[in-house]
């Protein structure tokens, strides 16, 4: 007795379970894995998962096992040019693990990585523990601004374009059953008394023919009857339904003056793309406006704004004012999660400081749902980081921080989304 | 039935239509290969569980493989690391996928793997559906400790109840139980008891009452330790009498902490150690036997011209490449291998039964020239690993495979060699392969001594070491989990060269107080 049995459409994935409780298992090793990979890893590499580096030891399940000294008997295949009572010099370890050692010592040796890959679900999943987005909740419900057509129904009137067939022609026929069913009562009723005359013995002429009369005008009524009326039509309705909106606009805005340098660019971006992965798993659309500014502002592509150097002087208001001026062009904040994160190192013409924090706290937060602004400096900070500071004490979506380097970014962004769990109160 | 002669070599090819050999299997292909199979296995008397041949993908392969067999397991994360380290090393294309899997159970269930050839799946039918089965079926310790018929219910059993234990108790407490029960499963089993036949099926029933009642017992038996009367005798009063090697057992029945759904699991871990524990003891049995009937029943149906020359020669070059032992120096030397250690055994058996030499006259007196079969029936029913080759290796295996042992004394600064494959050496080879192949010497030592049932609860643990052999260092992690399951103070004793005991490890670390 032999039953073949093709499992092959069986569910895959029956490790899952299993990766899940060994992903929670690591989970601190991994994290770190993690955090320490976002800072080597390509800027422009945001699609993929991530390679995790476990030390082996610390995956190690420990058993009793044998371990060293004492006397240990071998047999070995392959004899070649031994005797009985050849001395030989021990050879170095790990050689001639016999068979039959089976799994009983993997630990102790081999000091080799455990490396494996997560996918970019699990990846981001790690990255963004326990971070959430500020002011989400509170804001969402007052801005159901997005509507979305919805079928709901049908309706008596309306453009031809919307007629439904189906509905239309239903209620015709009972339109026209309903105008009829008294006549073609009557009809039959009359039919048959014709037909009692037909077959009587009697003429019965003028009797016959006031029936065949009545029959012939009850007739034509009901052809009169329409086959479609105005009252029939029905017409496919929709209403206007409020949806939260899921749009978000991420402006970055960096101080691309003559005291940035490439490497200074290349944490700002790092920052970006840490913004723009995180936003992405709350939103499906995120336009990205690059603005980059010295003394004046500008719009630019992606390229342009990491890559060009420029040279000058510093009026970071020049950003603000340009982002502000597209805000209001083509990002309304009725629509549109927006989203502010400033890079500088600090530098900014002393005078143009107060003007930054108006236009911050008078036109910019008050659409925003949250603006960072980050420091990459090494140096004491300026008059732009002083009146931010007073920007900060006042507005909730607004925060700050300082960035020296490189490792500063995962933790800074973190700082700036960690949970908080007394918001909701 | 004996007398039969059954030789390949006195079946005669006749007129028949060779079974189609082309590289792509289909499902009738298969029922086609496995009824000339299973034809053949009854010509040689392979007495079989029922088969039930499951085709799967070489990703539910992976899957089998970190579940360690088991074709439902319960979740932990060590099979999890399993499964990504097996298709790590499968997409570096550092291994290949075993062919097959088979699992000791009735209906006996093998995987043929998706990929394999027309060839292969004929292999591996030949080989698992009829030699591994039949030897889980024949051999006395799978006959004595497993219960095929029911381990398939055991383990869904176990996988449903600790998901149970899951939900009320948490993943963590049931994640640091199994870790702590796995640390521990090597010693969980029975070495020198035999066995009572066991019904798991019993069990299963009496599974929820024997939880509570022996936590009522452990909370009584501790609490009625009488303090005043036997103040005299507590230095006599030895608990347990005799020392322990089944430490799970003895966790099981006498933790005085551990909940009743800790127990049911630790019972769980030990009953599936003492499954597999017969697969360790016949490793080199088990695949030689399968190996030498895989081998055998295809050349029977090449005999017969059943299978066509082109199926052959694809099914010679794997079974070489299975059987293939490489020398002490090649690079691909990772200790004896034991399809080919057994297949050749199996070989070497039947040759000494149908042709012997005079010196195979002189060292099997006993089997030479016998029925070659019987013999081989018999050897499979009745051996282990160890006791197997002790038996059965000949000399001309020993000259063939040119083994030699190596004996290495960590008080030399050299290895020496002990024997080589001579007349001197033959016996001595013999013995120590086989005791290579002695669980109790390559698993460690360590018994419950003493469990200080008046006093401090502390659990004692000897370990004796074979040959001088030290204790792992993994020792105190492993002690960690003990004392996990344990609650209260362990330490490991170990006599020392003066002869007397001494503390080689200890949990909690001596300072620490509790």
């Amino acid at each position: 007795m032999t039953n073949f049995i093709d499992r092959r459409l069986n569910s895959k994935n029956k490790s899952t379970v299993n990766r899940q409780r060994f992903l929670r298992r690591y989970k601190n090793q991994i994290k770190k894995s993690v955090s320490d990979a976002i800072n080597k890893r390509g800027v422009t590499d945001i699609d993929s998962g991530e390679s995790i580096v476990i030390p082996n030891r610390d995956l190690s399940e420990p058993t009793f096992h044998q371990g060293d000294g004492g006397i240990k008997d071998k047999v070995h295949p392959g004899n070649d040019q031994f005797s009985t009572g050849d001395k030989i010099p021990r050879p170095p370890k790990q050689q001639g693990q016999g068979a039959g050692q089976g799994d009983a010592s993997d630990s102790g040796e081999g000091e080799d990585d455990f490396t494996f890959s997560i996918s970019k679900e699990e990846y981001l999943n790690l990255l963004f523990e326990d971070l959430e987005l500020p002011n989400l909740e509170k804001n969402q419900l007052d801005k159901l601004i997005e509507y979305k057509t919805v079928r709901s129904g049908f309706c008596a009137e309306g453009v031809a374009s919307n007629i439904d067939i189906v509905k239309s022609l239903q209620g015709s026929i009972a339109r026209r059953i309903a105008m009829t069913s008294s006549k073609r009562k009557q009809l039959k009723v009359l039919e048959q008394e014709l037909l009692a005359l037909i077959n009587d013995k009697h003429d019965n002429i003028q009797q016959k023919r006031d029936l065949v009369a009545q029959i012939e005008t009850l007739k034509e009524k009901i052809a009169k009857v329409p086959f479609i009326d105005t009252f029939d039509l029905r017409f496919r309705n929709y209403a206007k339904q409020a949806v939260p909106t899921s749009k978000a606009v991420m402006f970055c805005l960096m101080d691309v003056s003559g005291s940035m340098d490439q490497a200074t660019k290349e944490m700002a971006k790092r920052f970006y793309i840490l913004l723009y992965l995180f936003l992405s798993r709350t939103y499906k659309n995120i336009d990205v406006v690059y603005i980059r500014h010295h003394t004046q502002a500008k719009e630019v592509d992606e390229h342009e704004f990491f890559y060009s150097q420029e040279t000058g002087g510093t009026i970071a208001s020049s950003a603000l004012e340009l982002m502000n001026d597209i805000i209001s062009d083509r990002y309304n904040d009725n629509q549109w999660n927006i989203y502010g994160a400033q890079a500088s190192d600090g530098d900014n013409w002393a005078d143009d400081s107060p003007r930054c924090q108006q236009i911050l706290e008078q036109h910019i937060l008050p659409k925003s749902r949250y603006f960072s602004y980050i420091e990459i400096t090494q140096r004491a900070h300026q008059t732009l980081w002083k009146h931010y500071q007073q920007v900060e004490e006042s507005h909730t979506n607004f925060a700050m921080q300082h960035i020296k380097t490189v490792d500063d970014i995962y933790p800074v962004f973190r700082k700036f989304f960690k949970k908080h769990t007394q918001s909701a109160a | 039935m004996t007398n039969k002669n059954n030789t390949a070599e006195n079946i005669h090819k006749t007129n028949v239509t060779p079974l189609d050999d082309t590289p792509d299997w289909t499902f009738d292909l298969l029922g086609q290969y496995q009824h000339e199979i299973a034809r053949v296995a009854d010509f040689y008397r392979l007495d079989t569980y029922t088969n039930q041949i499951e085709v799967i993908t070489a990703e539910q392969m992976m899957d089998a493989y970190a579940s360690v067999g088991m074709p439902i397991g319960y979740s932990h994360w060590t099979f999890g690391k399993k499964f990504i380290q097996t298709e790590q090393n499968y997409k570096r294309g550092q291994m290949g996928l075993a062919y097959e899997i088979v699992i000791n159970s009735s209906p006996c269930i093998s995987y043929l793997m998706e990929e394999n050839t027309l060839t292969m799946q004929a292999l591996v039918m030949a080989h698992a559906c009829y030699g591994h089965n039949s030897f889980f079926k024949g051999n006395y310790l799978f006959k004595s400790w497993t219960d095929a018929s029911s381990i398939i219910d055991y383990l869904l059993f176990a996988k449903n109840y600790i998901a149970q234990c899951e939900q009320k108790y948490g993943i963590s407490e049931v994640e640091s139980t199994l870790d702590a029960c796995h640390a521990l499963m090597s010693h969980g089993v029975d070495r020198y008891k035999r066995p009572q036949k066991i019904s798991l099926d019993e069990e299963l029933k009496r599974q929820s009452e024997r939880a509570e009642y022996l936590q009522s017992q452990v909370n009584a038996l501790w609490r009625t330790v009488p303090k005043k009367e036997q103040q005299e005798n507590e230095k006599k009063y030895k608990f347990p009498s005799e020392p322990q090697e089944n430490i799970l057992y003895f966790i099981e029945k006498n933790a005085p902490l551990l909940q009743p759904w800790q127990r049911e699991i630790v019972r769980i871990v030990r009953k599936i150690s003492q499954y597999f524990y017969p697969q360790k003891q016949t490793q080199v049995m088990n695949e030689g036997w399968a190996c030498f009937w895989h081998y055998t029943i295809l050349n029977h149906l090449y005999d017969e011209g059943l299978v066509t020359d082109k199926f052959m020669l694809e099914f010679l070059h794997s079974h070489t490449n299975v059987v293939a032992q490489p020398e002490y120096n090649s690079k691909y030397y990772s200790g004896i291998n034991p399809y080919a250690l057994g297949f050749n055994m199996f070989i070497d058996i039947r040759r000494i039964c149908e042709h012997p030499t005079e010196e195979d006259k002189e060292y099997f007196p006993e089997i030479a020239g016998s029925n070659w079969l019987d013999t081989l029936h018999f050897a499979m029913e009745n051996f282990k690993d160890e006791s197997f080759i002790s038996q059965y290796l000949s000399p001309k295996l020993i000259r063939d495979f040119k083994l030699f042992h190596i004996h290495d004394d960590s008080d030399n600064n050299y290895v020496e060699i002990g024997a080589i494959h001579n007349e001197q050496g033959y016996k001595k080879v013999r013995h120590n392969l086989a005791n290579q192949y002695n669980l109790s010497n390559i698993e460690v030592n360590i018994q419950i001594v003493d469990a200080n049932v008046d006093g401090d609860r502390a659990l004692t643990l000897r370990y004796t070491p074979h040959n001088g052999v030290e204790l792992g260092n993994s020792k105190d992690e492993v002690l960690k989990h003990l004392y996990y399951l344990w609650h209260f103070d362990v330490k490991i004793i170990q006599e020392d060269s003066s002869g007397e005991d001494k503390v080689i490890a200890c949990c909690p670390q001596k300072k620490a107080d509790d």
